[in-house]
């Protein structure tokens, strides 16, 4: 073998073999033999995080009576990964329900994720809850999770106080607190105190040994963290207000929105029809969430935010205001209204005869008066077009809140119906249009949508003589002395203070001889406004706004009644009888009250 | 006649290596029931499950045996090329109607079984090497031929590079030592060595510093070449002169970072170096000088695609393995549960399925790439040093079998069966230990899969076969 002159080189491969196994059995010295934290560790992986959950903030009403509390519920928790082979029939058994279900839950976790716990089963009775307890130990990678379910004192104010629900997967995404199965408030309150009213959870962690059962706390507890209990809220809602303005509403749609004009409190705020908030909660919600969902009456749907009427004549008070700012009329100005305003061919019906001055157009809602009044904004010489003096009316009813989003805590609010000028340069041509074009606006009708919050904060405005607080649902946060300064920021309207007395005293003379004549009160002076918004579907909307007394006044409210026709008819009497309860908790005229209770406007 | 032949074989076979063969393969096979163990579920024959599977397979591997003992020795030279070839076209094959199970067109499915073609191309291309390079007129020191070394081994491991399976194609690099053993120059294996760590320390250490110390040995390098100190002083001088200049430069216009300046000076003064030695016909420290203005050239390349072209993902890998970034949750969760399931075996283990680890499936791939550490978990430190052990003993016997044989083509087949027992030892053991990247190839006789049994079991007796023919030319 002579031509193997690199034979010698056996050796260093050897060597080179020897060497590496020789580092390796040093490498595995180390790590088996010197180092102990691996098995520390070994024994560390068999640990079980279990979840605290503090309970969720109780809600209270303006008057610390209790709206909604807590009760405890179990959950049955799965971690895939941990499961060994259990009997399946057993556990449907203790738990009430089928295989099926069972292993489609199980599917789920497993799809989940392999090493994050997740829900199996819901809401299990105490009962049951009593027996898997005990039989726990045979079913390796199942625990229980104790948390709280909502319960609802009284079955009301379902909009204002919204509900709680299980944490979606877009909120599970975007936020790290979440863990599938958790439950997050998804409306109202429960929605916008959220923060507040959940807490913090606490976590603890466990050994378990190879059966699954707690050893002890890990590391003597160093990693537990302890749930922070949730705040309670106490909110600006009046219990007996809500709970008697759902009474009047029954059978009706609409809304009825009330606020404490002087703090931009909610006192009030009822969307009809409405549902029961125990429905949604405990294990039935998910099936009475889609009945509710599918329901024709769209009960979940908050009418006092997200409905948009025109303000009809409500808004009438407005344009006086705005008229006499501007200076294009006095208090002292009249109109003539001789059964109508005429545009050529075109007349703006009204009933009046003769020269029709300020507190009578209010009383009596002279349209003539109106449209004259908002002939002369958009004709004013100091704007060079039309267009301008439009887009200066624009803005006035910007700042009492009107086409534009309030901010306030109540939910997701909608802006309105308020066109920018360009909406009508588009539709008519630049320059091509005027006030005769838009006539219906002076009446509150045409290119108009308001909420009924707008119009109930609108009226703040006249009760506070030229401001608003933006309307909120929370008076005090349990352990905190403040709540957010934006709820106490005054939003002033430029219109100066004394403009308002006439349109007031206009206002109060609307119950007193006007439009809703005989809907005064002996002992309370009411100043209101009744509205009509036409309705191309059908009888039209009955409206009234209204405050009182009108000196300090203690309460706002604006009532929507669909169907209902003239807003003397279902909406005016409602108002007052809110009022009336608000103000001295009794009722002087109580076949009013019944009459307005077994009203049933569902088919008109 | 016949009977003496008859009686000669069985005396000629490597009795040693089959039973260190059969202690692996069974060693292997407890150790994947205890990784698979259920408690409720154990019945041991069940081929449903996968210990029951690999007992298929270790009885079929007997059948093989039984075949490649009984055909003619000189098969293998014969049809080296043919199976080469043949596994060729099949790796094309499975790219294109491969089963793509776990990201990589790796399988063919057969019914309920698969076969992976990567795993049969390494004996086959260990049998194609070994039949070029035993061909009569066959000079390593000609290119020709190393051309064709690299194109046999190449072909393969870029085609498994495609499914793409980096473990299984990376392992064409252990056949070096075979050419090595055959006389490949020393200096290329340092070379490679070289470029290894250049990369690493690359990405460990601050450049400046790496520079510096590449420069210093340089220096030192040339002083023992030359042992000329006054020329060395006269070079040194050069060199900090320039820099110093360069360094006063930047300070007031240029706005570069110190490692390109260092990188700068050097390549300046260089100039003069090379000037001085060309002029001296000073070949070896033209040659000093190349490999320093080469190792700064590489090492900045590799910092650029580091940092400038390699995607996120990459890099991570690459941090975790190289210890710069410690993630035991993500990438590093596999190796840092194995090191736990090792760790927490101690000296004697924790007893036969006994490991909590290994119970409760912390460790990934547990029964295939990992399965080392069920031996560790369990077993302990007896164990595993065992296991090395009867692999090293099994390795160094290979050894000695192929430097035994008469004829050059056994001898080069030996060399590759060590080689690729050795490096997919080395990598697989090293990746569990967090000594090595994570890089998915098997433990050779011990991970579950019968196309890796199979394969080795190929690879290991066709060298047995061919060692009963050790005193002829075939």
């Amino acid at each position: 073998m002579a031509q193997d002159v690199n034979s010698n080189r056996q050796f260093i491969i050897g060597g080179f073999f020897v060497l590496v196994t020789i580092i390796y059995v040093i490498r595995l010295f180390a790590l088996q033999i010197t180092e102990t934290k691996y098995q520390i560790s070994a024994e560390n992986n068999a640990r079980r995080h279990v979840t605290e959950y503090p309970a969720r903030g109780l809600i209270f009403d303006r008057n610390g009576e209790l709206l909604v509390y807590n009760q405890a519920q179990y959950d049955l928790m799965i971690v895939p990964k941990q499961t060994k082979e259990f009997d399946t029939l057993e556990l449907c058994e203790i738990l009430g329900t089928n295989i099926e279900t069972l292993k489609n839950n199980i599917n789920k976790a497993r799809k989940y994720s392999l090493y994050k716990p997740s829900i199996v089963f819901k809401q299990i009775s105490a009962l049951r809850y009593a027996e898997l307890q005990e039989k726990l130990y045979k079913f390796q990678g199942f625990f229980i999770q104790t948390h709280s379910t909502r319960i609802y004192k009284q079955d009301i104010a379902s909009h204002f106080l919204g509900y709680v629900g299980e944490v979606n997967r877009k909120k599970l995404d975007e936020d790290a607190y979440y863990k599938a199965g958790d439950y997050v408030g998804i409306s109202g309150i429960e929605k916008a105190y959220e923060k507040i009213l959940r807490g913090k959870k606490g976590l603890s962690i466990f050994l378990v040994d190879v059966h699954n059962r707690v050893k002890g706390s890990y590391k003597e507890g160093k990693y537990d963290t302890s749930e922070v209990v949730g705040s309670d809220i106490y909110t600006t809602i009046d219990v007996e207000l809500q709970k008697y303005g759902e009474k009047l509403m029954q059978n009706k749609r609409g809304s009825i929105v009330a606020i404490e004009p002087a703090t931009g409190e909610v006192l009030a705020l009822i969307s009809s029809p409405y549902y029961a908030p125990n429905l949604l909660t405990g294990n039935k919600r998910s099936q009475n969430y889609l009945a509710l969902a599918s329901s024709e009456d769209k009960p979940l749907f908050n009418r006092a935010l997200m409905a948009f009427y025109p303000p009809g004549s409500t808004l009438k008070p407005i344009q006086a205001l705005i008229g006499m700012q501007e200076g294009v009329i006095t208090s002292e100005s009249v109109f003539p209204c001789n059964g109508g305003f005429s545009i050529g061919t075109h007349v703006v019906g009204c009933h009046h005869v003769g020269n029709i001055g300020l507190i009578h157009s209010i009383a009596g809602s002279c349209n003539s008066y109106y449209c004259g009044v908002f002939t002369k904004i958009l004709h004013n010489d100091i704007y060079p077009t039309s267009e301008d003096a439009y887009q200066n009316w624009r803005s006035y009813l910007h700042s009492f809140g009107l086409g534009v989003k309030l901010k306030s805590d109540l939910g997701h609010e909608l802006s309105g119906i308020l066109y920018p000028s360009n909406y009508f340069n588009k539709y008519y041509g630049r320059g091509r249009w005027g006030p005769f074009t838009i006539i219906s606006l002076s009446i509150g009708q045409g290119e108009l949508g308001f909420t009924p919050i707008q119009i109930a904060n609108m009226v703040s405005v006249i009760a506070n003589r030229g401001y608003y607080i933006i309307p909120h649902s929370v008076r005090r946060i349990g352990g905190q002395a403040e709540i957010n300064e934006k709820f106490k920021e005054k939003h002033y309207v430029n219109i100066e203070q004394k403009y308002f007395e006439p349109v007031i005293t206009g206002m109060q003379t609307v119950l007193e001889f006007g439009t809703a004549g005989g809907l005064a009160l002996p002992n309370i002076t009411i100043c209101g406004k009744t509205g009509t918004a036409q309705n191309p579907h059908g009888t039209d909307h009955s409206i009234f706004v209204a405050f009182a007394p009108k000196n300090e006044p203690k309460i706002a409210i604006s009532v929507y009644v669909e169907n209902g026709g003239y807003g003397s008819t279902w909406a005016a009497p409602i108002a007052t009888l809110m009022i009336e309860k608000y103000l001295s908790d009794s009722i002087s005229k109580p076949w009013l009250e019944q009459k307005m209770i077994q009203g049933n406007l569902m088919n008109n | 006649m016949a009977k003496k032949r008859n009686k000669n074989f069985w005396l000629k076979i490597d009795w040693l290596s089959i039973i260190l063969y059969l202690t692996l393969i069974i060693l292997g096979w407890i150790n994947i029931y205890a990784a698979v163990y259920k408690e409720e579920y154990n019945v041991i024959f069940d081929t449903s499950q996968r210990y029951g599977k690999q007992m298929i397979w270790i009885l079929l591997s007997f059948l093989i045996i039984a075949f490649i003992l009984i055909v003619d020795s000189k098969v293998f030279p014969m049809f080296a090329y043919i199976a080469y070839t043949i596994t060729f076209f099949l790796l094309i094959a499975v790219l294109l109607f491969g089963d793509a199970s776990h990201g990589a067109k790796s399988w063919f499915e057969i019914g309920n079984y698969k076969i992976q073609p990567a795993e049969f191309a390494k004996f086959t291309t260990a049998l194609a090497l070994s039949s070029f390079m035993s061909k009569h007129n066959f000079d390593l020191t000609k290119t020709n031929n190393i051309f064709l070394i690299i194109a046999i081994l190449i072909s393969p491991a870029l085609l498994i590079m495609l499914q793409p399976d980096t473990g299984s194609a990376i392992i064409y690099v252990a056949f070096v030592i075979v050419l090595y053993r055959e006389g490949l120059n020393g200096s290329v294996l340092l070379l490679l060595m070289l470029v290894i760590t250049l990369f690493i320390l690359a990405l460990k250490i601050n450049l400046s510093y790496l520079f510096i110390g590449l420069i210093v040995l340089a220096f030192i390098t040339y002083y023992f070449i030359r042992r000329n100190p006054k020329e060395l002083f006269i070079a040194l001088g050069i060199l900090i002169g320039v820099f110093a200049l360069l360094y006063v430069a930047n300070l007031f216009v240029l706005n570069i970072k110190l490692p390109i300046i260092i990188g700068i000076a050097l390549f300046i003064s260089l100039c003069f170096f090379f000037y001085y030695a060309y002029k001296k016909r000073l070949f070896n420290i033209l040659i000093i000088a190349l490999i320093l203005i080469s190792s700064i050239f590489y090492i900045f390349s590799v910092d650029y695609i580091y940092n400038s072209i390699l995607q996120t993902h990459h890099k991570t890998r690459i941090d975790v393995f190289l210890g710069i970034q410690d993630d035991p949750h993500g990438i590093g969760y596999n190796v840092n549960q194995s090191k736990i399931a090792i760790g927490s075996g101690r000296l004697y283990g924790k007893g036969f399925l006994n490991g909590t680890q290994t119970k409760y499936n912390f460790v990934p791939e547990q029964d295939t790439d990992f399965i080392f550490c069920t031996v560790g978990e369990e077993w302990g430190f007896v164990g595993t040093t065992s296991i090395l052990v009867i692999f090293l003993i099994l390795l160094l016997r290979v050894i000695y079998v192929s430097e035994r044989q008469r004829s050059r083509f056994s001898r080069i087949y030996g060399y590759t069966v060590a080689s690729i027992l050795f490096f997919h030892f080395a990598v697989n053991v090293g990746m569990v230990l967090g000594l090595m990247p994570v890089i998915g190839i098997p433990l050779p006789f011990f991970s579950y899969g019968g196309s890796s049994l199979w394969s080795f079991t190929i690879l290991l007796f066709i060298l047995i076969k061919l060692d009963t023919n050790r005193e002829e030319v075939i």
